[in-house]
């Protein structure tokens, strides 16, 4: 899995970093979001799918293809 | 028929509408209202009335209230004809006065916003956490040594989150009665339109005086920086002031306020998170999605013909996105309309959805969190101090909560 996020679109609510801290950080400038593991181990998958899902502003983008 | 909504080939049914708030059941005050639950089993989008005679449709669905919110064709800018007003004062006022990012679409909305994301980011909140804590246990003591009787939400859910977003911005908490009662007329449906534009008018004058003074004596707060910063003028300093000041205690200290009672409804559930403290973040998610004080929907005005659950939504026409009906979705929330503190509640949108999500969840989900451990921890004896039918539950605000709530221990 790779993760990335679009900044243009976040809006910094912060729910991915609730759910998959281990993964998404802010930026202390702005508090945008910031992937701090982009190919995530799979244990943290889930949590991510449920932060690309809830993230409202749909900015993380997920490549499941990618191994 | 039952339906009130227009299909593609139909047109609107005007006499069917629904009006629209409708009174919630006094049996269940925690339950969005009977009338809107039996027109959504009808068709999940409704033709509401609203007191002006004008006409929104009820977004009713979780999938659909996510889609509209998450769709940039919908827009919240409060300026337009046809965005849905439950208030004639306040719709005034977007008449004469400059919004704040709260009613603008992006660009300008996105760029006033990540001025403020960093504040209210997660680990800055975190940072925050034993000042909050601090502040609980103050409130607490000073309930104790006055009990065993108090009113919760004077004594404890209300000042908790209004001290601090008053620290946050760097407003001194002595003045916390003038701009709690301002507030207020903001938020009610029965407040005149002389009344809303008094309060705001007065409540962006003093905010203006404190940006005045943060430039003569600096400090770290949200405002000082906002003037050393040098972007905004002192009007939309004060605008954005004002927003984040009103919208920082008066939702966060009715959600305590509600969960306390509902918590102290269910003892089976107050038992469960007693046992199990580290239950207290996943509660408090199901306490946001199960109460959803937002209860008179988000509204929003479509800017071009959009297809949602069935009919089109056109040009010109309002909307208003039902959160709490969308919280009780069977589909999302099997049982929803029973609180289950054990549940996954996490894709509620008691917070809303899409670019104006709200900035300060954070900051709420930590003073929730704090405040509702704390309080059950050292008053393992509350109890309300009145009948249930007695609680005067705050059915005309446009936020719902609790005028008070008197309880012992
Ligand atoms: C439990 C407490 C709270 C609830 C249920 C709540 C709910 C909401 C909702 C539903 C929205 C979206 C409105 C829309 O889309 O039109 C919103 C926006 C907002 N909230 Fe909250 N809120 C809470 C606490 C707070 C706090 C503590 C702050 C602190 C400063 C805050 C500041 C804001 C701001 C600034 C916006 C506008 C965001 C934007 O337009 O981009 N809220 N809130």
């Amino acid at each position: 899995m790779l993760v990335q996020i679009d900044q243009e679109l976040c809006c910094g609510a912060g729910s991915c970093v609730r759910t998959a801290p281990e993964v998404f950080d802010q930026r202390d400038e702005d508090g945008l979001v910031l992937v701090i593991d982009e190919k995530p181990p799979a244990h943290l998958h889930d949590a991510v799918r449920e932060a690309a899902d809830i993230c409202p502003a749909a900015a993380i983008l997920l490549d499941e293809q990618d191994a | 028929m039952t339906t009130s909504a227009r299909t593609d080939s139909g047109s609107a049914d005007r006499a069917d509408a629904l009006a629209f708030p409708a009174p919630k059941s006094a049996k269940c005050p925690f339950d969005p209202p009977p009338a809107v639950d039996r027109a959504r089993a009808a068709h999940p989008v409704v033709r509401a009335t609203l007191w002006d005679g004008t006409s929104a449709w009820l977004i009713t669905e979780h999938e659909h209230v996510r889609q509209v919110l998450g769709d940039k064709r919908f827009s919240a800018e409060g300026t337009r004809d046809g965005f849905p007003y439950l208030v004639a004062g306040v719709r005034e006022l977007v008449r004469t006065m400059k919004p704040t990012f709260f009613r603008q679409d992006d660009p300008e909305h996105a760029r006033l916003r990540r001025m403020l994301t960093a504040d209210f980011m997660v680990k800055r909140v975190e940072a925050m956490r034993p000042e909050i804590q601090q502040l609980t246990d103050e409130l607490l003591d000073r309930m104790i040594e006055n009990g065993p009787e108090a009113d919760l939400v004077a004594d404890f859910a209300l000042p908790l989150p209004s001290v601090v977003i008053c620290l946050l911005l760097g407003v001194p908490y002595e003045d916390h009665r003038f701009f709690q009662e301002r507030a207020a007329a903001l938020f009610s449906l029965q407040a005149t339109a002389e009344e809303v534009r008094r309060s705001q008018q007065e409540l962006l004058t003093y905010l203006a005086g404190i940006a005045e003074r943060k430039q003569r004596e600096p400090d770290g707060s949200i405002i000082s920086r906002l003037v050393a910063q040098g972007e905004l003028d002192f009007d939309e300093i004060a605008s954005t002031g004002r927003l984040l000041l009103v919208a920082g205690h008066e939702t966060t200290a009715n959600m305590i306020a509600l969960s306390a009672l509902v918590l102290m409804r269910n003892p089976d559930q107050l038992a469960r998170l007693r046992a199990e403290p580290a239950l207290v973040k996943g509660a408090v998610e199901e306490l946001l999605r199960y109460l959803t004080i937002v209860h008179n929907g988000i509204p929003r005005v479509a800017a071009e013909d959009v297809a949602v659950g069935g009919v089109t939504v056109r040009a010109g026409e309002g909307v208003l996105c039902l959160v709490n009906t969308a919280n009780r979705d069977e589909r999302v929330f099997p049982g929803g309309d029973t609180l289950d503190l054990g549940r996954d509640a996490n894709r509620h949108v008691a917070f809303g959805f899409g670019v104006h999500q709200c900035l300060g969840q954070p900051l709420a989900r930590a003073e929730l969190q704090i405040a509702l451990e704390t309080l059950f921890r050292r008053l393992p004896g509350l109890r309300p101090a009145i009948p249930f039918e007695d609680v005067p539950f705050r059915h005309d605000q446009a936020i719902y909560g609790l005028g008070a709530l008197p309880v012992t221990w």
